[in-house]
């Protein structure tokens, strides 16, 4: 089939691929990526649950805005779209 | 550590990267300050280290020129840093940043905000499951981590966008389900005078559509989603003709990327005293400034699509007509830049802009269920009761039901919200400002924002005498 925007996926090269835990599972990403990018990657949608409703949540805007995607690394809340990949890091849930 | 400039520059995008490097060529002192850990904002938003090597996108080298420029310019880039609060104190600004877990102050005699642009979803049935992500969302993801947002996505909404979301997810190794977008071909027919000003975008807006069209990816023009299906996580969207209300094809995805346009980030300036009116062709409120950037509040300054959504072209010369006029009120020699450029380039903008006006098919979208405020769980039906029983502006449904107290401030719901005030009180959209905005302009942590202190130097006043 005649493709006019090429499927570039081949061309690109990524850094090594190191384990992180998410709310104890481990999970493999790329070192630097944002952690949102490797968590959809591995199937983890579901980040935290809505304070009200208990309803489950994941990331959202990607920007840093809505606030979506908030994890806790070193007992610190922060957003898993601004936040990168590091080998070893322990991401909890909110 | 305090630090003082001549000007500070807020966003680090084409429009504030822009202002910084005019405004330092004219041998101002300026500091540059952005969220993200490189300059380029979020439509040239770098890449993460985790790409060691990639295809150039027209995005990734426009912003890759923008950072060999600043790196080879006088001006100061903090990176990676939040401004959180912004006062003006004896003739000066003065900024509170938060920056490696540490708040700094910086003092400055001009300000050129240059905050840009978020992105307005209208609230669908099930669009806070986790897989749902925003249309501008799924552009970070493609330009800082070349990751995808699923397996198979389903893209939706209004405007260019979309054409650009599936573009990239194939381009990336994704599979497009389907793209259901509001607009009709007569909507786009009519936006073609404008870009024939841009031809280059215009053709590589040509390229994607007719890619998706060879690769039979199902394209659904006059339509929305109306419902998204999953939990715990994406399963798949209904979808509506919004000419005959008639139900459309339902489409199997592990992801839906949702957008309706882009909202400018007035916050500070409003925050500042820069008064602001509501332009629909230039995306909602947005502050009343000079093409320039001049506002009527002293040494502050407006760049960009944070005064209202013209595009990135557009917002790259914004930014050097803002930096030579900072140049030029404090003194400097700086040519005054045609205007005509700029115009041109607004054209074609908000002729892209104008796809994604708010119309009430795509409104009637969220149901009396449907959740508004992702933050407190409110829906469209606790805001309607709570403006029947009086609460006729934004502030006040805010602080009747916390709808934009929560962690994201308001920036995901309040355009909803003024859209049911004015749809229930019998009001145009103009007449519901947005709520008062106040510091902290971004999330922060509290410990961070006090900083290291001993207990035994906090003064404590004497006590009153009795």
């Amino acid at each position: 089939m005649i493709r006019l925007v090429a499927n570039q996926a081949a061309q690109i090269r990524r850094s090594e691929q190191v384990t992180f835990t998410f709310d104890g599972m481990p999970v493999e990403g790329h070192s630097g990526e944002s952690l949102v990018s490797a968590l959809l990657r591995a199937g983890h949608l579901n980040l935290r649950h809505a304070p009200n409703d208990n309803a489950p949540r994941g990331a959202f805007c990607c920007m840093g805005l809505c606030q979506e995607c908030a994890v806790v690394i070193h007992g610190q809340v922060v957003e898993a779209c601004c936040t990168g990949v590091a080998a070893g890091l322990v991401v909890g849930r909110v | 550590m305090d630090e003082h400039y001549d000007t500070a520059v807020i966003g680090a995008g084409p429009a504030g990267g822009n202002a910084a490097l005019q405004a330092a060529r004219r041998g101002l002192r300026v500091v540059l300050l952005d969220e993200q850990p490189a300059p380029g904002g979020q439509v040239w938003r770098a890449k993460s280290a985790s790409i060691i090597a990639a295809p150039t996108t027209p995005e990734s080298s426009a912003g890759d020129a923008l950072r060999s420029a600043l790196g080879a310019s006088e001006v100061t880039l903090r990176a990676s840093t939040r401004v959180w609060d912004i006062r003006r104190q004896a003739g000066a600004w003065t900024l509170q940043i938060l920056r490696d877990n540490t708040s700094l102050e910086i003092t400055a005699r001009t300000l050129i905000l240059a905050t840009g642009a978020r992105e307005y979803v209208q609230p669908v049935p099930g669009w806070t499951t986790p897989g749902v992500i925003g249309l501008a969302g799924a552009t970070a993801l493609f330009k800082h981590s070349l990751s995808l947002p699923g397996n198979r996505t389903v893209v939706s909404g209004t405007g260019p966008l979309v054409f650009y979301v599936a573009s990239e997810i194939r381009r990336l190794g994704g599979t497009v389900a389907a793209i259901v977008t509001p607009n009709s071909r007569a909507d786009w027919a009519r936006a073609v005078p404008a870009m024939l000003g841009q031809p280059k975008l215009l053709a590589r807006g040509a390229v994607w559509l007719a890619d998706l069209m060879l690769a039979r990816v199902p394209i659904l023009w006059g339509h929305a989603v109306s419902d998204v299906l999953g939990t715990d996580h994406v399963t798949g969207v209904k979808t509506r003709n919004l000419r005959n209300s008639l139900t459309g094809t339902e489409f199997a995805a592990d992801s839906l990327c949702l957008g309706h346009g882009l909202v400018p980030n007035i916050e500070a300036a409003q925050m500042l005293g820069v008064p602001i009116r509501h332009v629909a062709s230039l995306g909602g409120w947005v502050p009343e400034a000079e093409p320039d950037g001049a506002t009527n509040v002293e040494g502050l300054y407006l760049s960009g699509d944070g005064c209202g959504i013209r595009g990135a072209v557009a917002a790259g010369l914004q930014g050097t007509l803002t930096g030579a006029r900072v140049a030029r009120d404090l003194g400097k020699s700086a040519p005054t830049p045609s205007l005509r450029q700029w115009q041109r380039a607004a054209r074609f903008g908000q002729a892209m802009t104008a796809l994604s006006h708010p119309r009430p098919e795509v409104q009637a979208l969220t149901t009396q269920d449907t959740i508004i405020c992702r933050c407190e769980s409110l829906r469209r039906g606790d805001i309607t009761a709570e403006i029947t029983t009086g609460a006729a502006s934004a502030n006040a449904v805010k602080s009747g039901l916390r709808a934009g107290m929560g962690p994201c401030g308001g920036k995901y719901c309040q355009t909803a919200i003024a859209g049911l005030i004015a749809a229930q009180m019998g009001k145009a959209i103009a007449d519901v400002p947005p709520p008062t905005p106040r510091s902290p302009l971004r999330p922060l942590p509290l410990g961070q924002a006090v900083g290291d202190f001993d207990y035994d130097d906090l003064p404590i006043p004497k006590p009153a005498p009795l």
